[in-house]
C-alpha cells in the first residue's frame, strides 16, 4: 500500500537490514515449496533442489477469495495480497481514470485509498449497510462511509458487482446488483481471504479450512507445524475464532512456535483480542470484543466527537458490568492499560474512570475523558452513582 | 486551488530566476573615493593607489573580471613588496660573518643601521627571530641555514602582512571593494529588486502551499518516493547543487554575491544601523526560509499539535533570539548575541575577541558570558533530563529549525542501515572531542598568551575547525545535502552539541519514545520518515522503548505510524530502557 502510493520504497518494508539473516546464520531461500515428503522431512523446491529438516514451519498465509463473476478473468480485474498483486496493480492502474473496487473490509479501503492517491475516481462496491459493517458496529461504521464519501470515492452500499465487461480481454465496465453500469478500467475484487492449503495438499497434512493446529501449534505430523494466515484451530478459544488472519495473530504463532522448537514446548494463548487499522485519516484500535451486534446480556455506549473523526464504543456485561472491549476512532489507547483491564475483569465504570491513564495521544492533543465520562454519566446515572456509593 | 498553486510557482520561480541572474548584473567601476574609504591604513591606501592606476576607473562588465583583476593588483603589490623587503643572501653573508662561532642579536642592529623603512623592518623582525638562536655556537654553515630559514619566514608570513595585504585583508578588501564598485540600480532601489526576487519567492512559495489547506488534515505522503524533487531526481540534485555552491560563495567567495547583500542593506541599517554584511544576508534568508516553510509545516502537520507548537518555537527562536535580538545589540552597541547558541554548537564562544568583548561590556557582556557558561553546564543537562534532547533541537535550535522546516520535504532520506549508525557515532563524537581539544588550546592561549597548547599552535587549530567544521560541515554539507542525506545531516553527523545533549539523553533523561503493546505491524513508516536515521522500527516490533542519544523528538514517527504505536514521553527513568517484548501471547514472557 504504501510502496504504491510513494510513502515508502519496496526496500523499506522489508522488517531487517539484508544483513540481518546471515548475521543470525538464517539462509534464506527464494523459492516455492514444490512438495513436501514428511516421512522424509524432504521438501523439494520449484528450482529441484532438495531441503531437508527435522523441523518445519509452515507459514503459507492466504490466498484472495475470488468472486464467480463473468468476466473475472478480464485483465485489469485483480486482489490484493502480496508483493506480485502489487506489481500487477501497478501495471493494471497504469494511467488509467477510473476503477472500481469490490468488497467493504479492510483490503478494500486499503486499494480505495492507494488508488485515490494517484487521483483516480474509485467507485466502491460494499455488499452491507455500512463500510465494514460485518465487524463494525453500525455507528462507527457509518462514520467511516462518510469519511470515505468525503474523500471523493463515490461509495455505493448495499451493492454488489453482477458482471464484469470487457473489451479485446480487458475490462471496460461493470454491472452492478442494481442494474447500473459503471464504466472502468479497473476492478479491483477485495472480498476476504482464506488459507492457502493448497501447498499442504496431498502431504498428509490434515486440513479443513486451513491446515489444522493442536495447542501447540503442531499439525497432524509430528515435527511440522503451521502458524498464520494459514493457520486453523482445532480446538476453541474464547472470544476468538478458529482462523485470524491478522499480522498479529501470526506474529504471535510465531513466538510460540519458536519456544517450542527451541526446546521449550509452549502452548499458544493469546490474550484479549486487539486489532488495529487506519481508514485514511482515521486510526482505528480495538480491545477486547466488541461485535458489530450487541450479544445477549451486553449494554454499550458510544461517544462521537462533534468533528464525526473521532469515536469511541464501549461494550460490558450489564449483569456484572464487566468491560468486554473498546472500539477507538481517532484517539489512541494504551494496550497495555485495556490488556491488564480485559485480563483482570475491571468493571465499566472503572474503564470510564481511568480512561485518562490508557490514552496514548502525544503531547498536547486534545483530550476528551471528561467529556466522554460526562456523557456516559447522563446515560448511565444509576450505574456511576452506584460505585460512588 | 490547482490554479493558485501553478500561479505560486511561476512566481517564486521568477523571483528565483532574478535572484539568480542579479550575480550578473550590472558593471564595475573602482573609484578613488572608494578606496579612500575602504582602506583605512593610509601606508597600505598609497600602495594601493600607486599599483591599480590602470584598474581605478576602469568599466568592468562582469564582477568576475573585476574581482580577478583586483585579485592581480594584491599579488602585484605582495610580490614587489616580498622582492623590496626580501632578506637577501648577502645580508645573510654578512651576518654569518659578524658573528664568529656564537650568535648575538647585537649584529642585527648593526648590520641594518639605516632609518630607510626596508631597513627599520629587517632590524624589527630578525630582532624577533634571532633570540631563538642567542649565544648559540654555530658554525658559518648552521648559521647560514638558520638565518635562511628566518628570512624564508618572514617573507612568508611577516612581509605581506606588516608591508602587504595578506589573505584575510584581501578578502575583506576584494568584497567591499566589488560591493562599492558595482555601478547598476541595486544599491538604489534595494527594496525594489529585494521584492522583485527575494519577495516574490516568498509570495510564490506562500501561494503554492497554503492551498494545501484544502486538503483533510492527516499524513499526507503520497507521491514522495515518485518525486523529482523529494526523491534526489534531477529536481533534487539541482536544489543541493544550487544550495552547495550558495554556500560556497557565501562563506568563501562572498565577492561574486555583492549585489545580494546589497539588496538587504536597507533593512540592515534600519535593525541595526549598519551597512549589510554577507551574514546578515544570511540571517535574513535563513529567518524567511523557516518562516515560510514553517507555516508549510504546520499546515503538512496541522492535525497533530505537537508539531503547531514546535514549529511556531523554532520559528520565534530564529526569528528572535538568532536574528532581532543580535542585530539590535549591534544597534545599542552591545556585544552580537544569540542567547540560544550554545558552545560548542557556537564554537567561537571562548574565542579571545569574543571573551574581551564580553568582559569589556559591562554587566550586561558579564551576564552573557555567565548566561553562556551556565547553558552549558546548568540548562544542558536539566532540560534534557527532564525533556530529551528535542528541547534544543526540534524547539529551540537554529540548525534544527532549518531542518524541521525547510528540511522536512526531505527527512526521509536519511541513511538507516547499521553501517550509517556505526559511523555517525565515530564522526559526531570525534567532532566533539576535536570542539574541546580545540576551545582547551584556545583557552590556554587566551591564559597564558603562549599559541602552542600541548601538540598544536592554538590559532591554526581554532583556524582549522572554523573553515572544516563551522562552515563546510555545518554549512555547505549540512544544508546543501538536504536533497542527498536528509534533512540533518549535520545535526546527526557533525554537530558536537548534538553529541553532548545525546550523550546526557542516553544516559540520564526521564524522555523515551514508548511503543504500545503489541500493535506494531513493521510497516516502515516511522524509520523511513526519521530523519535522524533511527531504525525505529527495530525497537517498535519488538516492542522496546526507543531510548537514542540522537534522536531529536520531532514526534514524526508517532505521526506517521499508522497503528498508534510510537508516543514521546516523560517519565520516570525507572524502566526507561523497557523489555523487547510485546503484549498479546500470554505464554511469553522474559526474565526480570
Amino acid at each position: 500500500m504504501y510502496v504504491y502510493m510513494g510513502h515508502l520504497k519496496f526496500e523499506h518494508t522489508k522488517p531487517y537490514e539484508d544483513s540481518f539473516w546471515k548475521k543470525n546464520k538464517i539462509d534464506l531461500y527464494f523459492d516455492t515449496a514444490h512438495n513436501i515428503d514428511v516421512r522424509s522431512k524432504r521438501i523439494t523446491l520449484s528450482s529441484g533442489d532438495f531441503l531437508t529438516y527435522d523441523i518445519l514451519v509452515i507459514a503459507a498465509g492466504s490466498v484472495s477469495n475470488t468472486l464467480d463473476t463473468p468476466g473475472k478473468n478480464l485483465s485489469g480485474v485483480q486482489s490484493l495480497y502480496g508483493y506480485q498483486d502489487l506489481q500487477l496493480m501497478e501495471k493494471n492502474t497504469h494511467s488509467i481514470r477510473r476503477a472500481v473496487v469490490v468488497g467493504g473490509g479492510l483490503i478494500g479501503i486499503e486499494m480505495v485509498e492507494m488508488l485515490r492517491s494517484r487521483k483516480i475516481d474509485v467507485t466502491f462496491l460494499v455488499r452491507e449497510r455500512e463500510f465494514w459493517n460485518v465487524a463494525l458496529p453500525l455507528e462507527e461504521a457509518s462514520m467511516i462511509s462518510r469519511h470515505i464519501r468525503s474523500h471523493g470515492v463515490e461509495l455505493k452500499l448495499g451493492t454488489q458487482l453482477k458482471e464484469i465487461q470487457g473489451d479485446a480481454g480487458r475490462v471496460t465496465s461493470i454491472i452492478t446488483s442494481n442494474g447500473e453500469k459503471i464504466e472502468c478500467e479497473f476492478v479491483g475484487i477485495t472480498v476476504g481471504v482464506s488459507p492457502n492449503i493448497s501447498s499442504v495438499a496431498g502431504t498428509g497434512i490434515e486440513t479443513r479450512s486451513g491446515i489444522l493446529v493442536d495447542e501447540y501449534l503442531q499439525t497432524n505430523i509430528p515435527d511440522v507445524y503451521a502458524i498464520g494466515d494459514c493457520v486453523e484451530r482445532k480446538y476453541e478459544l474464547r472470544g476468538r475464532k478458529k482462523i485470524e488472519q491478522v499480522w498479529y495473530t501470526g506474529r504471535m504463532m510465531g513466538e510460540v512456535v519458536a519456544q517450542t522448537i527451541c526446546g521449550k514446548p509452549t502452548k499458544y494463548d493469546p490474550g484479549p483480542w486487539f486489532n488495529s487499522a487506519k481508514f485514511f485519516d482515521i486510526e482505528y484500535q480495538t480491545y477486547g470484543n466488541v461485535g458489530p451486534l450487541l450479544q445477549p446480556g451486553e449494554e454499550d455506549f458510544y461517544w462521537e466527537h462533534s468533528s464525526g473523526l473521532k469515536s469511541m464504543h464501549l461494550v460490558w456485561n450489564s449483569q456484572t458490568l464487566e468491560f468486554v472491549g473498546v472500539n477507538v476512532f481517532g484517539i489512541r489507547l494504551r494496550h497495555e492499560s485495556f490488556d491488564k483491564w480485559l485480563q483482570e475483569g475491571k468493571d465499566i465504570r472503572f474503564v470510564i474512570e481511568n480512561l485518562r491513564l490508557a490514552n496514548f495521544d502525544p503531547e498536547f492533543f486534545q483530550r476528551h475523558e471528561e467529556e466522554i465520562a460526562r456523557q456516559f454519566l447522563a446515560k448511565y446515572p444509576k450505574l456511576m452513582k452506584a460505585a460512588h456509593a | 486551488m490547482n490554479i493558485l498553486k501553478t500561479f505560486g510557482l511561476i512566481i517564486f520561480l521568477s523571483g528565483f530566476l532574478l535572484f539568480n541572474a542579479l550575480i550578473f548584473f550590472g558593471t564595475y567601476q573602482l573609484r578613488h573615493e572608494i578606496v579612500n574609504e575602504k582602506i583605512s591604513d593610509t601606508t597600505k591606501r598609497e600602495l594601493f593607489l600607486k599599483s591599480s592606476q590602470d584598474f581605478i576607473g576602469k568599466t568592468f562588465t562582469t564582477q568576475f573580471a573585476f574581482v580577478s583583476n583586483l585579485k592581480a593588483v594584491f599579488r602585484t603589490i605582495n610580490d614587489s613588496q616580498a622582492e623590496r623587503y626580501r632578506i637577501r643572501q648577502g645580508e645573510i653573508d654578512t651576518l654569518v660573518l659578524l658573528n664568529h662561532g656564537r650568535f648575538s642579536v647585537a649584529t642585527i642592529d648593526s648590520l641594518f643601521n639605516s632609518e630607510s623603512d626596508i631597513s627599520a623592518f629587517k632590524r624589527k623582525i630578525l630582532t624577533q627571530y634571532a633570540p631563538s638562536i642567542e649565544g648559540k655556537s654555530l658554525d658559518s654553515k648552521e648559521l647560514t641555514s638558520e638565518l635562511q630559514g628566518f628570512a624564508q619566514t618572514i617573507e612568508k608570513y611577516n612581509t605581506i602582512n606588516q608591508v602587504g595585504f595578506d589573505r584575510y585583508q584581501i578578502n575583506e578588501l576584494s568584497y567591499s571593494l566589488t560591493k562599492a564598485s558595482a555601478v547598476n540600480p541595486i544599491a538604489k532601489n534595494s527594496i525594489f529588486f529585494l521584492l522583485i526576487t527575494v519577495g516574490f519567492c516568498v509570495a510564490g512559495a506562500m501561494l503554492y502551499i497554503l492551498p494545501k489547506v484544502g486538503l483533510h488534515p492527516g499524513i499526507k505522503n503520497n507521491g514522495i518516493f515518485f518525486s523529482v524533487m523529494k526523491n534526489t531526481g534531477w529536481l533534487g540534485i539541482l536544489t543541493g547543487t544550487w544550495l552547495i555552491l550558495f554556500y560556497i560563495l557565501l562563506y568563501f567567495y562572498p565577492e561574486y554575491i555583492t549585489n545580494w547583500i546589497a539588496l538587504v542593506d536597507p533593512i540592515s541599517i534600519a535593525i541595526n544601523g549598519h551597512e549589510a554584511g554577507r551574514f546578515f544576508l544570511y540571517g535574513f534568508i535563513y529567518t524567511l526560509c523557516v518562516i515560510v516553510m514553517g507555516v508549510r509545516m504546520m499546515i503538512h502537520y496541522r492535525h497533530s499539535k505537537y508539531h503547531i507548537i514546535r514549529t511556531l518555537s523554532v520559528m520565534f527562536f530564529q526569528l528572535c533570539f538568532a536574528f532581532l535580538i543580535p542585530e539590535i545589540l549591534i544597534r545599542l552597541n552591545k556585544p552580537y548575541f544569540d542567547f540560544k547558541n550554545i558552545w560548542p554548537l557556537d564554537y567561537t564562544f571562548f574565542f579571545d575577541y569574543r571573551l574581551n568583548e564580553l568582559i569589556d561590556s559591562g554587566g550586561l557582556g558579564i551576564f552573557m558570558l555567565g548566561w553562556g557558561i551556565a547553558l552549558i553546564i546548568v540548562g544542558v543537562p536539566v532540560m534534557v533530563y527532564f525533556f530529551g534532547k528535542r528541547w534544543y533541537c526540534s524547539w529551540v535550535c537554529g540548525c534544527g529549525g532549518l531542518a524541521e522546516t525547510l528540511g522536512d520535504p526531505f527527512r526521509h532520506l536519511s541513511n538507516k542501515s547499521l553501517k550509517a549508525w556505526k559511523i555517525e557515532r565515530w564522526i559526531v563524537h570525534g567532532v566533539l572531542v576535536f570542539a574541546i581539544v580545540m576551545t582547551a588550546g584556545v583557552l590556554y592561549t587566551f591564559f597564558t598568551g603562549a599559541s602552542w597548547f600541548l601538540l598544536f599552535d592554538s590559532y591554526v587549530v581554532r583556524e582549522v575547525y572554523g573553515v572544516a567544521i563551522g562552515s563546510i560541515f555545518a554549512g555547505v554539507v549540512g544544508t546543501g545535502f538536504y536533497p542527498f542525506m536528509g534533512n540533518r545531516v549535520w545535526c546527526r553527523f557533525g554537530c558536537p552539541l548534538a553529541a553532548y545533549l545525546g550523550l546526557i539523553q542516553r544516559f540520564k533523561s526521564r524522555f523515551r519514545i514508548t511503543t504500545n503493546g503489541g500493535q506494531c505491524i513493521s510497516c516502515g513508516n516511522c524509520s523511513t520518515y526519521c530523519e535522524m536515521g533511527i531504525d525505529v522500527r527495530w525497537y517498535a516490533q519488538r516492542g522496546q522503548n526507543i531510548v537514542r542519544s540522537s534522536c531529536v523528538g520531532c514526534g514524526v514517527c508517532s505521526s506517521v505510524c499508522p497503528r498508534g504505536v510510537l508516543n514521546l514521553e516523560v517519565k520516570d527513568e525507572e524502566g526507561r530502557f523497557g523489555k523487547p517484548i510485546l503484549i498479546g501471547n500470554n505464554k511469553i514472557s522474559l526474565p526480570d
